[in-house]
């Protein structure tokens, strides 16, 4: 009992003026895996270090050894609020390699579905702003209509959060009737959510006190910081990876791009709000052209691409040529064609590149990811130094950060 | 809108002649390579030609090519004109022995991160850079992973225990 523990300060500690303030790895404020250690003077940021790669699980070394299908699951684990959109990036990325042409209706049905993603990522990133600030009922209200997003996934590819959903050159199964109907059911509640969600927060005074001017940046120093998707757009540039170069088919869907002015917090908000008035508008516009196909067409869900899209299981049983098709795709005696090529999708965060080299093997040679909240994670200190602590956990939220897509 | 390939390749001759060289078509997007001396010259000039403009950094990353010696580690930029909507991609080689690179983050805020990752994973030494320490793997690392001379595990190996796994 009489023995002293000494605890040695680092030198100047007592003398500085600032306090030091470790934030994470798990912080119940900030919604995954993030450290931060912050210089405080009183409740202001002075500066503060981020550190990144807690859940690190080397995607890139993985996929140089996987054939191109057994990729699809490692994008899942990306940014998995919006798993969908990951995939059909990576699907889209294969595509453009191998030269697969997909059908119409394979392409509405993926943008109905990139849609929904966008909508649920959207959902979770502004309702956790509001957590942040102090509002729970909208995050805990809004839950109910993800579960409706969820269960169309479930319908369509039988898993919910990882999704896996479909193949290269088209999907699984086609959507069954059930699909639709549980779109259908989407489509006429959320609306009505939605209005309710924005009622909660978008002219609600406190929201607005906390969130205007918190963690604003430039429209300059956004893009040399190499912002993409709402967060760039909210410092008010229009780019957006559907319109400049779209894919899937975007160009045939009408709809507007939301900008922002200030790139503050409650800009961020705002655009993400708008952001989901027209991923609705595009689903509607897709569902409609989707329904338009008749006959045969209606049935197509994949591109006629033996060589790369995996047969039925049913068809593997019972004919030859599937039977073929089965083997060599899963033995890995298709090989792929060599080149580079870099494909991007707009990620519910972001612009999600895919930098894929292949030397005609199997596997890529070298998969690189653009992840877009890595990029902008850098410019966390420039935006929150000289706010208050409050405010840098929701600007961290509204930078809608996802720490297995920031750590891949 | 979109700037010709053709006509970028000839910008860039008539500025640096034979030093930019390698030029390739890959679906659709202009590529060339430069020698990794030049780099920031030639960021710099695709940065300030306004008629050019590639003002917005992508993705930086590296690639290893063990069999080409001298030239085993690839630097590799992907460069987009948002105006124009035109993307390049700008490769530089280096050999794995002295792997001193010019860092880009000056010009680029958003190469800074890029760039670390592409020191800890594969030990492109950035020069100029300010931070330049391993970001995803923990510091004590000794060795660079993503390059091709460490293989990941062999998937059939026997000798593991498994009992930590719940598999024994």
């Amino acid at each position: 009992m009489t023995e002293q523990h000494h605890i040695t300060l680092p030198e100047g500690s007592i003398e500085k003026q600032t306090t030091t303030l470790n934030v994470g790895p798990t912080h119940p404020a900030t919604h995954g895996v993030f450290q931060n250690i912050m210089e405080l003077d009183g409740e202001r940021v002075v500066s503060t270090e981020q550190t990144v790669g807690y859940i690190h699980r080397a995607f890139e070394k993985l996929a140089e050894r996987r054939p191109l299908y057994q990729v699809t699951p490692i994008t899942d684990r990306l940014n998995y609020c919006s798993s969908p959109i990951n995939n059909m990036g990576w699907h889209l990325t294969c595509e453009k390699l191998l030269g697969v042409e997909t059908p119409k209706r394979v392409d509405y049905l993926r943008v109905i579905i990139m849609e929904l993603a966008r909508i649920s990522d959207h959902l979770i990133c502004n309702s956790i702003v509001g957590v942040d600030t102090g509002a729970y009922t909208g995050f805990l209200y809004v839950m109910q209509y993800r579960e409706l997003i969820y269960e169309i996934y479930e319908e369509v590819c039988g898993s919910r959060l990882t999704t896996n959903i479909g193949r290269i050159g088209g999907f699984e199964r086609n959507f069954t009737n059930t699909a639709f109907t549980k779109l259908e059911k989407f489509l006429k509640e959320y609306p009505k959510v939605l209005i309710e969600f924005e009622g909660l927060f978008a002219r609600n005074r406190i929201f607005m006190e906390r969130t205007i001017g918190g963690g604003a940046i430039s429209a300059e120093r956004a893009l040399n910081y190499g912002f993409t998707g709402p967060n760039l757009r909210a410092a008010g540039v229009d780019y957006d990876v559907r319109v400049h170069s779209p894919y899937s088919s975007y160009e045939d869907f009408q709809f507007d791009i939301p900008v922002g002015k200030t790139g503050d917090n409650y800009d961020r908000f705002l655009v993400r709000n708008q952001e989901m008035w027209q991923s609705l508008n595009i689903i509607e516009q897709a569902y409609k052209k989707v329904q338009a196909f008749k006959g045969a067409e209606a049935e197509i869900y994949h591109a006629d691409v033996p060589e790369y899209y995996l047969p039925k299981k049913e068809d593997v049983y019972t004919k030859m040529e599937a039977l073929i098709w089965h083997f060599k795709i899963i033995m890995g005696e298709v090989d792929m064609p060599k080149g580079e090529v870099y494909k991007s999708v707009e990620g519910g965060n972001g612009e999600l590149g895919f930098y894929l080299i292949s030397d005609g093997g199997r596997t890529p040679f070298r998969l690189h990811f653009r992840r877009p909240c890595f990029i902008y994670y850098q410019a966390y200190p420039e935006l929150i130094k000289g706010g208050m602590l409050s405010d840098a956990i929701v600007t961290m939220s509204s930078l809608n950060l996802i720490a297995g897509e920031l750590d891949a | 809108m979109a700037i010709e390939n053709q006509f970028i390749q000839t910008k860039l001759t008539e500025k640096f002649g034979d030093m930019v060289s390698n030029f390739e078509d890959s679906y659709g997007m202009l590529s060339f390579e430069a020698p990794k001396e030049q780099n920031l010259k030639v960021l710099q000039y695709l940065f300030d030609e306004p008629t050019l403009g590639f003002q917005f950094l992508t993705d930086l990353c590296a690639v290893n090519y063990p069999d080409d010696k001298g030239r085993e580690l690839a630097v590799v930029y992907h460069l987009h004109n948002l105006a124009q909507n035109t993307r390049i991609r700008f490769k530089v080689f280096t050999g794995i022995e002295n792997t001193d690179v010019y860092t880009a983050s000056k010009l680029y805020a958003a190469a800074d991160w890029m760039e670390r990752e592409t020191y800890d994973f594969y030990g492109v030494n950035f020069v100029g850079h300010h931070n330049l320490k391993r970001i995803l793997n923990v510091d004590e690392m000794d060795y660079f992973p993503l390059r091709k001379e460490y293989p990941l595990e062999d998937q059939t190996r026997i000798d593991k225990d498994d009992e930590m796994f719940g598999r024994g």
